[in-house]
């Protein structure tokens, strides 16, 4: 009975405090390196927002779930934030697949979406619907910000490898095709496509030799890119061929690498120590004094993601979920990479990306020759994006 | 009317010969008692006539029907009832269930998903308890049976598909000599009074000489008497081969 | 391929299958004496890894491999000796349970030792280059893992044929009750071959860090590949891993050489399905005596109690009352509960009145799944008719399936439903125009007279209690008296006329078919499916929920699947290592309930 009526308490005091509650469900137990450091992002962004006063007048409140890493696990616990929680937007979720259930779970349920981490083109073009929007830039545009530069190479024999799967699968048709329209003579000599984390590399990297190819295109990543890139340097897969490898500058992944890191890979990624403009700046120094450690990719991921849902409650002046939908589309804000736009077309922010090459320098590896890649600029044209959206 | 008949069976397991040219047949009516020493061969020639194993030669028939290349299920739809020396029965299921399942598969029922063992069955199951002496112990799970009563509720499941020829392999192991005679008495009437034909063996020659018609003797494999237990009682050849020593006298087990 | 990539992809095989030989010749030992399906075998090869690499940092790296070992080895005594030796009695499979949670424990452990990130350990110093073999380069370390190989081999061989302790490993392989009675110190001797089958695992993890970098999902990867090794090889043999580890990793190596790398995903169990298609003992087992330990013999089946019979109606009307006085979300976790308890009965169904292992019971699920999905999305069926004829497709797939299965027994049986299941889950993972490949579909909502939770709630308890309802009188009809019946005594059974295997196809089907409709409730209660409605883990959980409830009555099922769901809720919501509080509750369970949950029912009943 007492507990009862400290749970009528507790509902009634939140009631009253009328904070604005994102539901955060995301897969920290599968893919922790990323979404450790994400954590920290968000839980930065949310004590800077509400150090400043809050939004509308309104506390900001996380509540975060783990989805267990599977969308059917994952839209129960998003029908929990939704119904019992009662939270004003969900956030979150890390994998192509579990971000699509608990997209189509937000259209059918009529809530906001800020899907912050999955890459899949699928969520904001073929499966986009009215109340998902996408913060990271896409496998469509990260690949496109390698295309200028492996095109200027004029490599004629390109071999592939990816993780098989939707990411990888995407990643080499969209390579493929925008490679080819920037240099109609390429050849693609080799596909390897081993099963994610499975990779079985001294054999991958045999039959890649076996192909003599003059450029590699790579969209591995985590143990998988490790194994190979081990294998590829005691093999010298890597001293015939530049490789081109999305998202291997990101530390999560090249930060294991160590004195493995290969050189002269073109990679996207997040050179996170030499990035000095003021809102990397600010964002880098309030990172490391809350946290004692450096910044991830992920972390700029959740502190960005946060930051998107109190701009746009700012600009609805609400928090139901119709306005803010609304407000979010063509939102403008500044993020650590730089002021972004959400895109009203397809829900897709513009952040960018860091391109660069990999170095080994000094047993650790980092980015070098890098600059930054608008994601605005690696979008398709509108007309083919509207093709691909149903709504 | 000859029930059973086997002629010239062979069947060895890779150098040894279990089962040595063997023929015999068994009539409507008749108990035919297989004998010989541990290792002759008689569990074997149960397992080849009921197609547990299949011949390397030879024939078997039943009524004129080839029973050979057939499995044990198609073999007891002929009309084949056996039990096993090492008694085989459902150890999870009380002795009344264990009959039921026996009864509802000779009547064809157990494809059934829906109803429950019927109340018809249960009547006949009980039957069959009375006749083997065992109402008391319908309820209790076979799994907490002694193993004389475990031979028992096997004779009821053989008998429950009303078998034209009965195979027991050792039916009154584990029993006390009144359960013996009692047992075999009422085999021996099954087979008067419903004309089956009941092929057994046993290691107690006190119910061998008693209750069986005619008597076979076997050694590694081979056939080597059979006759009317007077016969083979006095055969010489018995007395050598099977026990080298007199003791087939009644009484000496 | 030239021949200089011939010899050189043939090479990678050869230091693949040794380093897969390593943890399978282990698994297969501690199998083969200890009948223990040990699934935390892959969690011992991570923290094989795991500490390998932090000693490497420490002790160098060659000091470091023996030493890990060892530590592994340390490690599996102390498990078997606090853990496993309490439920060695227990009914089949619950030491399955048992080991499961231990993978869950030493997974978060692992994560919370050494951090989230991956660990990519040392060359080995001395090793750390490439030779040139025929105009390719090919490491020099793997020369050493494709020698060592074969010398453990031998030195197992010599262990247990030359020594009085191998003598008696053999002699408990063979039979264990004859080595129990020849006066074998079990206790002693399943200590020992658990310890030494660690410090295996242990090794080959220790041995695998110069080619990988220690990472957390290592385990599962390593003990499905491990499992299919020493099936493929036949249990118990260690020869026979040995020669299905070069098998395998031969074929991958070939598949990735002549370009088919797409076929990795599934090509080992493509190849233990055709294995034990055509040798149902694997490459070399023996038939093995059919283990019936005390904890084997099943009890009788007992009809409702009347006060058990009115506690599940007053439960019945409950659930009917609850969408009144709940916030929606509790219906939504009890259309789960309600689906799993279906999908955990369904797989009752076949483990306790058959006794036919299955480690692939989700396939049928995802069937049902997909196949709602796809007639909803692809044909354009009305919701209804889609839910409807969803589970025709997997009573299709099971009876497909079971054909092969039913002529297998135990973990043979069980192996070749999972390497079925991993070959329906790679279709859906592959088929992209189909099943929308790894992504899966979205947008498989109810019709709108369904769509919401109240009324899904009520479809869901509809249909998933009539369908225990119809299983449960299954088990007590006649039919399900012949299961019993042929799991009981084969012998007897067949002797009685009763087709064994018939019966148990037919079962398996009906399984497969219940499963169909839980899979199919599924699907549209989260508006999309996914390959993982059919993946391993799912199986893995409806096997937990089982032992969880207890083997022995259906209705422990439901039971284990309505604790399991609610765990996994609560405690992913509650707890940061919420997998490792999922495991030691099982734990609790496990030592403290052996014969599940179904027995606090019973005794209150
Ligand atoms: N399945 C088998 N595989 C190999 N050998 C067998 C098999 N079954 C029986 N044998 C051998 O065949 C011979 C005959 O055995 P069988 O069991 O028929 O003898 P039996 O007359 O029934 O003996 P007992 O009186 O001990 O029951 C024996 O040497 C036995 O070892
Ligand atoms: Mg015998």
């Amino acid at each position: 009975m007492r507990s009862l009526v400290l749970i009528a308490l507790l509902v009634s005091s939140s009631a009253f405090a009328q904070t604005i509650k994102i539901g955060e469900l995301n897969s920290y137990k599968v893919f922790p390196a990323f979404l450790e450091p994400y954590k920290k992002g968000m839980e930065l962004a949310l004590e800077e927002v509400n150090a400043s006063g809050g939004v509308i007048g309104r506390k900001l409140e996380l509540v975060t779930r783990d989805d267990g890493g599977t969308p059917g696990d994952a839209v129960r616990v998003a029908e929990e934030l939704i119904s019992r929680e009662k939270v004003n937007v969900l956030m979150g979720t890390f994998a192509s697949h579990v971000g699509l259930a608990v997209s189509n779970l937000a259209n059918q349920r009529k809530i906001l979406f800020v899907a912050s981490e999955p890459l899949t083109d699928k969520i904001v073009w073929e499966n986009g619907n009215r109340y998902t929007f996408r913060l990271r830039p896409s496998t469509y545009m990260q690949t496109a910000m390698l295309i200028p530069e492996a095109a200027k190479l004029k490599k004629k024999r390109w071999a592939i490898v990816y993780p098989n799967y939707e990411y990888g699968q995407s990643a080499t048709a969209s390579f493929k095709k925008l490679l080819k329209q920037a240099q109609p003579d390429v050849e693609f000599v080799a596909e390897q496509a081993p099963a994610l984390g499975k990779i079985d590399a001294g054999a991958v990297v045999q039959a890649l030799a076996d192909a003599k190819p003059d450029a590699i295109f790579s969209s591995l990543f985590a143990a998988d890119l490790q194994k190979f890139v081990r294998e590829g340097n005691t093999r010298g897969l890597f001293k015939s061929a530049v490789v081109f490898n999305l998202l291997a500058g990101e530390p999560e992944y090249l930060d294991t690498l160590k004195d493995e890191t290969p050189d002269g890979w073109w990679v996207t990624g997040y050179p996170w120590k030499e990035i000095n403009t003021p809102e990397h700046r600010k964002f880098r120094d309030a990172y490391q004094k809350r946290w004692k450690d450096y910044p991830r990719q992920g972390s700029v991921v959740g502190y960005a993601a946060v930051y998107t849902v109190a701009n746009a409650v700012k600009r609805a002046g609400s928090s139901d979920t119709e306005k803010l939908v609304e407000a979010m589309k063509g939102l403008e804000m500044q993020t650590p990479f730089g002021p972004i736009v959400w895109r009203p077309l397809d829900h897709q922010s513009t952040m960018g990306a860091y391109v660069g090459q990999l170095s080994g320098k000094g047993g650790k590896g980092q980015m070098v020759n890098w600059r930054f890649a608008d994601g605005a600029h690696f979008l398709p044209p509108f007309e083919e994006v509207r093709l691909l959206r149903k709504d | 009317m000859t029930v059973l008949q086997v002629r010239n069976l062979h069947k060895s397991f890779g150098g040894v010969r279990a089962v040595a040219d063997v023929s015999f047949s068994v009539a409507a009516g008749e108990l035919l008692a297989l004998i010989g020493p541990n290792g002759a061969g008689k569990t074997t020639c149960f397992n080849l006539v009921n197609g547990q194993l299949a011949p390397d030669s030879g024939s078997i028939d039943l009524q004129g029907k080839n029973l050979v290349g057939k499995p044990p299920r198609e073999i007891y739809r002929n009309g084949v009832g056996r039990t096993f020396q090492l008694t085989a029965t459902f150890g999870s299921m009380s002795v009344r269930e264990n009959l039921q399942v026996a009864l509802l598969s000779h009547a064809r029922k157990l494809g059934s998903v829906v109803s429950s063992l019927e109340q018809q069955t249960h009547a006949e199951a009980d039957n069959l308890l009375q006749q083997i002496g065992m109402q008391a112990q319908a309820e209790r799970p076979c799994a907490e049976l002694a193993y004389g009563d475990l031979k028992r509720v096997e004779l009821a499941m053989a008998l429950a598909s009303q078998p034209r020829l009965l195979l027991m392999d050792e039916p009154t192991a584990g029993m006390a000599a009144a359960e013996r005679t009692e047992l075999m008495q009422l085999a021996a009437d099954l087979a008067r009074n419903s004309r089956i034909a009941v092929l057994f063996t046993e290691h107690d020659m006190e119910v061998v000489f008693r209750h069986a018609d005619r008597v076979l003797v076997l050694c590694e494999g081979a056939l080597i008497a059979q006759g009317t237990p007077a016969e083979v009682r006095a055969s010489a050849l018995v007395r050598q081969v099977y026990l080298g020593d007199a003791d087939l006298e009644p009484g000496h087990a | 391929m030239s021949f200089s990539s011939v010899l050189i992809q043939f090479l990678n095989g050869l230091a693949s299958a040794s380093s897969l030989f390593l943890v399978a010749a282990g698994l297969s030992l501690i199998f083969g004496v200890t009948r223990v399906v040990n699934f935390a075998h892959g969690s011992l090869y991570m923290l094989g890894m795991y500490f390998a690499v932090w000693l490497s940092e420490r002790v160098g790296f060659w000091t470091a491999v023996p030493l890990a070992a060892a530590v592994v080895g340390f490690l599996g005594l102390l498990i078997e000796l606090g853990l496993l030796r309490r439920i060695y009695k227990a009914p089949e499979l619950l030491q399955l349970l048992a080991t499961f949670a231990l993978l869950l424990i030493i997974k978060d452990a692992a994560l919370w030792a050494w951090g989230a990130e991956d660990l990519l350990g040392p060359r080995a110093p001395g090793l750390a280059a490439a030779v040139e073999i025929s105009g390719g380069a090919f490491p020099q370390y793997d020369l050493l893992l494709i020698v060592l190989g074969p010398l453990v081999l031998v030195f197992l061989h010599l262990l247990l044929t030359q020594t009085r302790w191998g003598l008696l490993v053999r002699a408990a392989t063979e039979d264990r009750e004859m080595a129990g009675a020849l006066g074998v110190n079990q206790r002693w001797l399943f200590s020992s071959v658990f310890a030494l089958g660690a410090l295996l695992a242990g090794l080959g993890g220790a041995l695998q860090i110069p080619r990988e970098p220690a990472n957390l999902n290592v385990d599962l990867t390593v003990i499905s590949d491990a499992f299919v090794i020493v099936v493929v090889g036949g249990l118990g043999s260690i020869p026979g891993a040995f020669l299905a580890a070069l098998l395998i990793a031969q074929v991958k190596a070939f598949c990735i050489g002549l370009g088919f790398s797409k076929a990795t995903l599934v090509v080992e169990f493509i190849v233990m399905a055709a294995v034990l298609v055509i040798r149902p003992r694997g490459l070399l087992g023996r038939e093995a005596t059919i283990p019936r330990g005390p904890g084997a013999e099943e009890p009788p089946l007992r009809p409702l109690s009347p006060l058990l019979l009115r506690a599940l109606a007053a439960l019945l009307a409950a659930l009917v009352l609850l969408p009144l006085a709940s916030d929606g979300y509790v219906l939504v976790l009890l259309t789960d509960v309600l689906i799993f308890a279906l999908f955990a009965a369904s797989l009752h169904f076949i483990l306790g009145p058959a006794r036919l292992h299955s480690f692939g019971h989700a396939a049928y699920f995802g069937l049902g799944a997909y196949a709602a999905g796809i007639l909803y999305l692809q044909a354009k069926l009305p919701m209804e008719l889609a839910l409807a004829l969803a589970p025709l497709a997997a009573g299709l797939g099971a009876l497909v399936f079971g054909w092969f299965c039913v002529r297998l027994s135990g973990v043979y049986c069980a192996m070749l439903t999972l390497a079925f299941a991993q070959i329906a889950w790679s279709a859906a993972f592959q088929w992209d125009g189909l099943t929308g490949g790894s992504n899966g579909l979205v947008g498989v909502w109810p019709a709108a007279w369904l769509a919401s939770k109240t009324m899904y709630f009520y479809l869901s308890l509809l249909a998933c209690a009539l369908a225990i309802a119809l299983l449960w009188r299954a088990v007590h009809s006649p039919f399900g008296y012949a299961l019993r019946a042929g799991r009981d005594s084969p012998l007897r059974a067949e002797a009685l006329g009763i087709d064994v295997r018939a019966t148990q196809w037919a079962a398996f089907s009906i399984a497969g078919l219940a499963a169909g409709i839980a899979g199919a409730l599924y699907a549209f209660s989260k508006g999309s499916i996914s390959p993982e409605a059919m993946g391993i883990p799912r199986s893995v959980d409806g096997l937990v929920m089982v032992m969880l409830g207890g083997i022995h009555t259906l209705t422990g099922s439901v039971w284990g699947a309505a604790l399991f769901t609610w765990l996994q809720d609560a405690a992913a919501r509650n707890v940061d290592y919420w997998r490792a509080a999922i495991g030691v509750s099982i734990l609790v369970i496990v030592i403290l309930l052996p014969r599940g949950l179904a027995t606090l029912v019973q005794k209150r009943a």
